[in-house]
C-alpha cells in the first residue's frame, strides 16, 4: 500500500533528479566524440581561482544573511501571532516576483548610468562604480537569499517552548543569558539549514553574478559559458558541475558534523 | 513575628483582558512550611504561583518576601525556584547539565558544581544518569531531574505546579513521599499546587482552598477536612452529603425531616444552613435503631469500602462502609452529633449582594 502511494514520487525523482545526474556524470567522463576520458575532470583544475572566488562570495553572502536574518527571525518569532503572520508575509512578498526581474531591477539601480548614480549627480556628488563589482554580487545574493535564512531559523525559534525561557529566568538567567544558554543552542538546527539554503545557491549562482558582476567571476558563469555561451563545451561544463556538486556536498557534510558536535559539545 | 512569614500576599488583584482572575487574595506562608493551593481548574492556582515567581505582576496588591516588597523584581532575581507542570527541562542539555544550570549561571566553581550535582543525583535516585539525554527519560525520571534542577540552587521557597499530575497513581504516591522527605530534610518552604484533594491532605502542613480567584479556607488538613467552612470546601475536599437544614436552636438542627443533636451553636434561631455529613460518618444500623430509615438503592465495591446510595423519602444518602448491604433492604441510618457539620449557606448569596448597589463594607 505504502509502496503504491510512493510510486508517483519515485517516478518524479527518477525523471527529474536521477536521469539528469546520470547525464551530467556521463558527459563529464566522455569526450566530444563520445569516448571515455578523464580529460574534462583534469581540466577543471584550471578554474581553481573561480572556485575559490565563488566560495568566498558565497560565504560572505551567507554570513551577512545570518547576521541580518537571525535577529529578524528572533523578532518575528517573539511577536504577537497576527504580527508574526504579517512579518512572515513581508519576507515572502519579494519572492513572488520573478527572480530575474528582481535582479534586473537592481541592475537599473546600480548601473553607471543608473538611478543611484543619477541621484548622486543631481546632488553634485561623485559617481560610484557599483555594477560589476564583488559588492554588487553580494548585495544581489543577500537580497535574493535572505528569506531562505530567515524562514528556517524562524520556524525553529517559533517552536521553542516558552516555558523553557521561563525556566531559564527562574533559574537565574537575565535576558542576555536566556539568549545565550537557551535560545541560541536550540536554534542551531535552523541556523544550519539556513546556511545550507543560502550557501549552496549563492556559491553556484550565475544569473546574479552575470547581471550584477559582469560575468566571469564565479564558477556558475563558467559553467553557463560552457553549456550555452560562447565556449560551447558541454563535456567540460558537466565536469565542472560535477566537481562543484561534490565540493558543495563535502562542505555541507562537514557543516552538519560540525553542527552536531556543536550541540553535543555544549552538552559536555 | 516578622521572621515567621517568608511570603506575604496582600490584597492581590489580577485581571487578564478585563477578567478578574484573583480577587483580593490575602495569604501568608510561614518559613519551612508545606503549603498547598487546592482548587478546581481555572481558580487561579497557577496565577498565584506565577505572582510569587515574578512571571505575573498583580494589578494591585503587594508581594512581600521576608517582609520586603518585591513587586517588580524580575524572576531571575527572586530567591525562589519553580517546578513547572510539564517539567520544562532543557532538551539540548543532558541530565547533568540540566541540574547544573542554575549553578553555572551563578558562576559556581566547577568542583563545587560537580559535588552538588552528584549530591542531588543521589537525593533523587538518578545516579548513573548524568550523561543521559533528558528526552530519553521516563516521566518519573524527568520529574526527578526537574526537582533536582530546582532544589540544587537552595531556594528559600520552592514553587511546584501540579508536579505529579502526569504520573500514574503508583508513581505519584511514591513521588509524594519523596517530595515530602526532600522538603523536610532540606527545610525548604514548599508552595504546592494541586487539584487532587487526597494529595493535598496527605502532604501538606497547610491547605489553601481556592475557588473563583478567592480563598475559601486556610487550615491544616484535619481542620479543612473536619471543619470545612462552607459547602464548597466540604464538597471539594471529599465526597459529602450536603443537604439543607434549619438550625432550630443551639446544639439542635433539623434536616431530612428529623431533628438531630449537634455540637454547633451561635446561629440565629431557625436560620437556614447547609448540613454536611461525610459518607464514612454514617452508621448503618437496623431500621428500628436508626434515626432515619432508608432503602439501599445501590452498592458498589470501591476497593477499600463499599459505596452505597440509600434513599430516604427522596433524600439520597451516600454511605461508605466496609460492610455491604443488600440492595432493596430497609436499613437504619445513625449520625452522631460530632459528625454533623453545620455551615452558613455558601457564597452564592454573597455574590448576588455584590452585584446589588449600595452595600459596602
Ligand atoms: N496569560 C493569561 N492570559 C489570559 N488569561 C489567563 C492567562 N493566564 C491565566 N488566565 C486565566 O486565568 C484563570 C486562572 O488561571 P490559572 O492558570 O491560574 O488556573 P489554575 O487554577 O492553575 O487552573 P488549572 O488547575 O487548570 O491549572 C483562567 O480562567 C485562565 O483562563
Ligand atoms: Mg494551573
Amino acid at each position: 500500500m505504502r509502496k503504491r502511494v510512493a510510486t508517483p514520487y519515485m517516478i518524479w525523482m527518477l525523471i527529474f533528479i536521477i536521469v539528469p545526474l546520470v547525464m551530467v556524470v556521463y558527459f563529464a567522463f566522455t569526450s566530444s566524440s563520445g569516448g571515455f576520458t578523464f580529460d574534462n575532470i583534469i581540466k577543471v583544475k584550471e578554474y581553481t581561482g573561480q572556485f575559490l572566488q565563488s566560495f568566498k562570495i558565497g560565504a560572505i553572502s551567507t554570513v551577512i544573511c545570518l547576521i541580518l536574518g537571525y535577529p529578524m527571525a528572533a523578532i518575528i518569532s517573539r511577536s504577537r501571532e497576527h504580527v508574526q503572520r504579517t512579518l512572515v508575509m513581508l519576507c515572502m512578498i519579494p519572492m513572488w516576483m520573478n527572480f530575474l526581474l528582481r535582479t534586473y531591477s537592481w541592475m537599473t539601480l546600480l548601473e553607471n548610468n543608473g538611478i543611484i548614480n543619477n541621484i548622486l549627480e543631481y546632488f553634485h556628488l561623485p559617481r560610484l562604480q557599483m555594477i560589476n563589482t564583488e559588492g554588487a554580487i553580494i548585495l544581489g545574493m543577500v537580497y535574493n537569499f535572505l528569506p531562505f535564512m530567515i524562514m528556517p531559523i524562524y520556524s525553529v525559534m517559533a517552536k521553542i517552548d516558552y516555558r523553557l525561557i521561563e525556566a531559564a529566568q527562574d533559574l537565574g538567567c537575565n535576558s542576555f543569558a536566556v539568549v545565550r544558554r537557551v535560545i541560541l543552542p536550540l536554534s542551531v538546527p535552523g541556523v544550519i539549514s539556513g546556511i545550507t539554503m543560502v550557501f549552496v545557491p549563492s556559491a553556484s549562482t550565475f544569473i546574479i553574478s552575470k547581471l550584477l558582476g559582469g560575468g566571469d567571476m564565479m564558477i556558475g558563469d563558467i559553467i553557463e559559458a560552457q553549456i550555452q555561451g560562447g565556449a560551447n563545451n558541454l563535456n567540460l561544463g558537466a565536469a565542472i558541475s560535477l566537481v562543484l556538486m561534490v565540493v558543495v556536498l563535502i562542505t555541507m557534510a562537514i557543516m552538519n558534523i560540525f553542527g552536531d558536535t556543536e550541540s553535543e559539545v555544549s552538552l559536555i | 513575628m516578622k521572621d515567621q512569614n517568608i511570603i506575604n500576599l496582600k490584597d492581590i488583584v489580577v485581571e487578564f483582558d478585563g477578567e478578574r482572575v484573583l480577587n483580593g487574595l490575602n495569604l501568608f506562608i510561614r518559613d519551612k512550611e508545606f503549603v498547598t493551593l487546592l482548587g478546581p481548574s481555572g481558580c487561579g492556582k497557577t496565577t498565584t504561583l506565577r505572582i510569587i515567581a515574578g512571571f505575573v505582576e498583580p494589578q494591585s496588591g503587594d508581594v512581600l518576601f521576608d517582609s520586603k516588597k518585591i513587586n517588580g523584581v524580575p524572576p531571575y532575581k527572586r530567591p525562589v525556584n519553580t517546578i513547572f507542570q510539564r517539567y520544562a527541562l532543557f532538551p539540548h542539555l543532558n541530565v547533568y547539565e540540566n541540574i547544573a544550570f542554575g549553578l553555572r549561571i551563578n558562576k559556581t566553581p566547577e568542583k563545587e558544581i560537580k559535588e552538588r550535582v552528584s549530591e542531588m543525583l543521589k537525593l533523587v535516585n538518578l545516579e548513573g544518569f548524568e550523561k543521559r539525554s533528558v528526552s530519553k527519560l521516563s516521566g518519573g525520571q524527568q520529574q526527578r531531574v526537574a526537582i533536582a534542577r530546582a532544589v540544587i540552587n537552595k531556594p528559600k521557597v520552592l514553587l511546584l505546579d501540579e508536579p505529579l499530575a502526569a504520573l500514574d497513581l503508583k508513581l505519584r504516591q511514591s513521588m509524594q513521599l519523596e517530595l515530602k522527605k526532600i522538603q523536610q530534610s532540606l527545610g525548604i518552604t514548599f508552595v504546592y499546587v494541586t487539584h487532587d484533594q487526597e494529595e493535598a491532605l496527605s502532604m501538606s502542613d497547610i491547605i489553601v482552598v481556592m475557588n473563583n480567584g478567592e480563598i475559601q479556607q486556610i487550615g491544616t488538613p484535619t481542620d479543612i477536612y473536619n471543619e470545612p467552612k462552607n459547602a464548597f470546601v466540604a464538597d471539594f475536599i471529599g465526597e459529602s452529603n450536603i443537604i439543607d437544614g434549619v438550625m432550630n436552636k443551639d446544639f439542635y438542627v433539623t434536616f431530612a425531616g428529623v431533628g438531630f443533636d449537634c455540637v454547633d451553636k451561635g446561629f440565629e434561631e431557625n436560620q437556614p444552613v447547609d448540613v454536611v455529613v461525610r459518607p464514612e460518618d454514617i452508621k448503618v444500623v437496623s431500621p428500628d435503631e436508626g434515626q432515619l430509615v432508608a432503602t439501599v438503592e445501590s452498592c458498589i465495591f470501591k476497593g477499600v469500602h463499599y459505596e452505597m446510595i440509600m434513599d430516604q423519602e427522596g433524600y439520597k444518602w451516600m454511605v461508605h462502609s466496609t460492610k455491604a448491604e443488600n440492595v432493596g433492604d430497609q436499613v437504619g441510618i445513625k449520625i452522631l452529633p460530632d459528625d454533623i457539620h453545620i455551615m452558613n449557606k455558601s457564597k452564592v448569596e454573597i455574590y448576588s449582594d455584590d452585584a446589588g448597589e449600595g452595600e459596602n463594607n
